[in-house]
């Protein structure tokens, strides 16, 4: 497989939420207008420690998430830069009025986290999973919504989610995360990164889940003849739209691969610049119209299809079209 | 107060509410019933407590009002017009296509707004945010609050109250304007207040009861708030929607109505004598 990046020489598995605890604090050392907020999950979410070092930036509401996201654009009007975060299903669903309204329609600069996406809420169960967020989020005028796949290019993403004017929806993975990226690669907010080149087919995919099963079928499909470009999609709004469309142009079919409802994720946002831009044939893979349920993870994943076997299949498909015809009605 | 402060604050409010008729009237409809029921509130803070500058309304020093009840934007920009936070000519542009004075006040459009509200129940956590800010940076501006009665209808009111008395937000004094009314009908038909002191005390706060016309009984009460050290304050203001508007005083469809030329002009008369019994 042609990888473009650096590979990671003995990548080992790091906590998400550790790691954005860690920068929360780096960020914090060096910057005043830092403050984290969390509604009784600092411990879940990795903030807990925060506190031993800025005891007075450090803002636990108790469960209260509506009220944690108004504190935070409160904040934000006084000069601060808040980092709420809490559970993804409560982060969307239960505050989307307060930070709508007190936080984005207001022009403020909350940095909002929602951990625990999609079938990652494993035994939490369909109360806790989230297939909608990124739905939710993204009609929101203006924000910014971003899903790392891994500890490194969280470590790059932050400070530019931080330093970024402007509230932001970060989708955190808490769990541990073996590292795609070698520590050397750089990430641009906004940008899509371009894992491994490839002329037949483009993965799009997003999140610490989907972009490692991309690059698990992207090794398979290779071995089937299939050469896949595979593209670790971040930032989901605004969307990589240059890229989206230049890819298209070179391979012909876009297969996308996200942890969450394909209507109003990954899939809608890739397939609404590719009808308007070039269009291609695109297969999107992701929660089907349906709510969440308990289980493992990795069983939640097979019971919805968030597996690279599933990709491999759907993309043999896509080939198959693609081969009887290279171009679409209309492209 | 002397009683020449005393008269200075009652012809002020004279002059907000005409003000807020004619801006209302002008456009013909709007949210007359709570506006002007907190006009003597709006008064006492902008022309006696609250430390701002007209001529530099981002002052990071400053004191900030967070009206939550944000559809009486049109009294408080009455105040804000008056004090020379903007033109007064400006206050006929209320709700017109690419205004500056929306229905619901919006901190990025209008000079003189510390924060966006509308979306009842929000304005209480954005001030207990605002405040926690203050205290973090060690700011000295005070955060004054005024929610409606029907905000307190709102869970998130409640979480705010719990969160300002957990944090102990001292330079956080709040107003509920209690007009025992919201849009369907008296409050205590749609959703009981009773006790409303004895809720805020429980929930933490230092909590003040007075009669929210009388500016000596509210600026005590901003006093004696102002000298809590520990907890955040609540001033409940008991208060009549559409005071001081003859057509509607006291009646619950006050809320928001269209107002003709003749009611504006009646109203005009009825505060012009008001006005005239003060010399």
């Amino acid at each position: 497989m042609n990888y473009v990046i650096d590979r990671p020489t003995a990548p080992e598995a790091a906590e998400m939420r550790g790691v954005y605890g860690e920068l929360l604090s780096e960020l914090a050392t060096k910057d005043e207008r830092i403050v984290v907020l969390d509604a009784d999950l600092m411990r879940a979410n990795g903030t807990f420690d925060f506190k031993d070092q800025f005891k007075d930036r450090w803002i636990d509401v108790g469960v209260a998430e509506a009220n944690m996201v108004g504190i935070a654009a409160g904040l934000s009007t006084t000069g601060m830069i808040p980092f709420p975060a809490t559970f993804t299903c409560f982060a969307a669903r239960r505050t989307f009025d307060q930070f709508f309204i007190s936080a984005n329609y207001a022009k403020q600069n909350v940095k909002l986290t929602g951990t625990d996406p999609g079938v990652s809420a494993a035994f939490n169960g369909g109360t806790h999973m989230s297939f909608e967020d990124m739905g939710l989020m993204r009609t929101i005028p203006g924000i910014y919504i971003c899903e790392p796949s891994d500890p490194v290019s969280l470590r790059k993403l932050m400070p530019q989610i931080a330093y970024r004017q402007g509230s932001s929806y970060l989708r955190l993975h808490r769990k541990a995360i073996t590292p795609i990226y070698a520590d050397s690669e750089d990430f641009e907010l906004g940008k899509g990164k371009v894992i491994t080149e490839g002329k037949d087919l483009t993965i799009i995919a997003t999140g610490a889940i989907m972009v490692a099963e991309a690059l698990t079928a992207a090794a398979t499909l290779e071995g089937h003849g299939v050469n896949v470009t595979v593209v670790d999609m971040h930032t989901v709004k605004p969307i990589d739209e240059e890229l989206v469309i230049d890819l298209a142009r070179k391979t012909g079919a876009i297969l996308t691969a996200e942890n969450h409802q394909v209507r109003n994720g990954l899939g809608s946002a890739v397939a609404e610049v590719l009808t308007e831009h070039a269009p291609v044939y695109q297969t999107r893979i992701g929660i089907q119209d349906l709510f969440g349920e308990v289980g493992t993870q990795e069983y939640l994943q097979q019971r919805f299809g968030l597996t690279a076997d599933n990709l491999v299949s759907e993309a043999q498909k896509l080939m198959a079209k693609k081969a009887k015809n290279p171009r679409p009605v209309g492209a | 107060m002397n009683s020449s402060e005393l008269r200075d604050l009652k012809q002020k409010a004279i002059v907000i509410r005409r003000l807020t008729i004619d801006e209302i009237a002008h456009l013909g409809i709007g949210h007359i019933g709570g506006s002007v029921s907190i006009i003597e509130i709006l008064t006492i803070l902008y022309y006696r407590h609250l430390r701002n500058n007209p001529t530099n309304p981002k002052d990071t020093m400053r004191d900030k009002f967070v009206m939550s009840k944000g559809h009486a934007g049109p009294a408080l920009y009455a105040v804000l017009a008056d004090r020379g936070f903007f033109p007064q000519d400006m206050l006929h542009t209320l709700n017109q296509g690419g205004t500056n004075l929306p229905s619901h006040c919006d901190m990025n459009r209008t000079p003189g707004i510390d924060m966006t509200t509308g979306s009842l129940g929000q304005g209480l956590s954005a001030a207990v945010g605002i405040a926690l800010g203050h205290r973090i940076q060690k700011l000295p501006g005070r955060v004054f609050g005024l929610i409606g009665d029907g905000d307190t209808n709102e869970g998130q009111t409640w979480e705010a109250a719990m969160s300002a008395a957990m944090f102990g937000l001292s330079n956080l004094i709040a107003f509920t304007d209690y007009n025992k009314m919201q849009i369907d009908g008296h409050i205590d038909d749609i959703m009981k207040t009773d006790h409303l002191a004895d809720r805020w005390t429980s929930f933490g706060w230092y909590t003040q009861q007075v009669d929210g016309h009388d500016f000596e009984a509210l600026d005590a009460a901003v006093l004696s708030a102002m000298e809590e050290k520990n907890r955040p304050s609540m001033i409940i203001a008991d208060t009549i929607k559409g005071k001081g508007v003859s057509f509607c005083e006291g009646d619950f469809k006050n809320h928001n109505m269209p107002i003709s030329a003749e009611q504006a002009k009646e109203a005009f008369a009825a505060l012009k004598k008001e006005e005239e019994a003060l010399v």
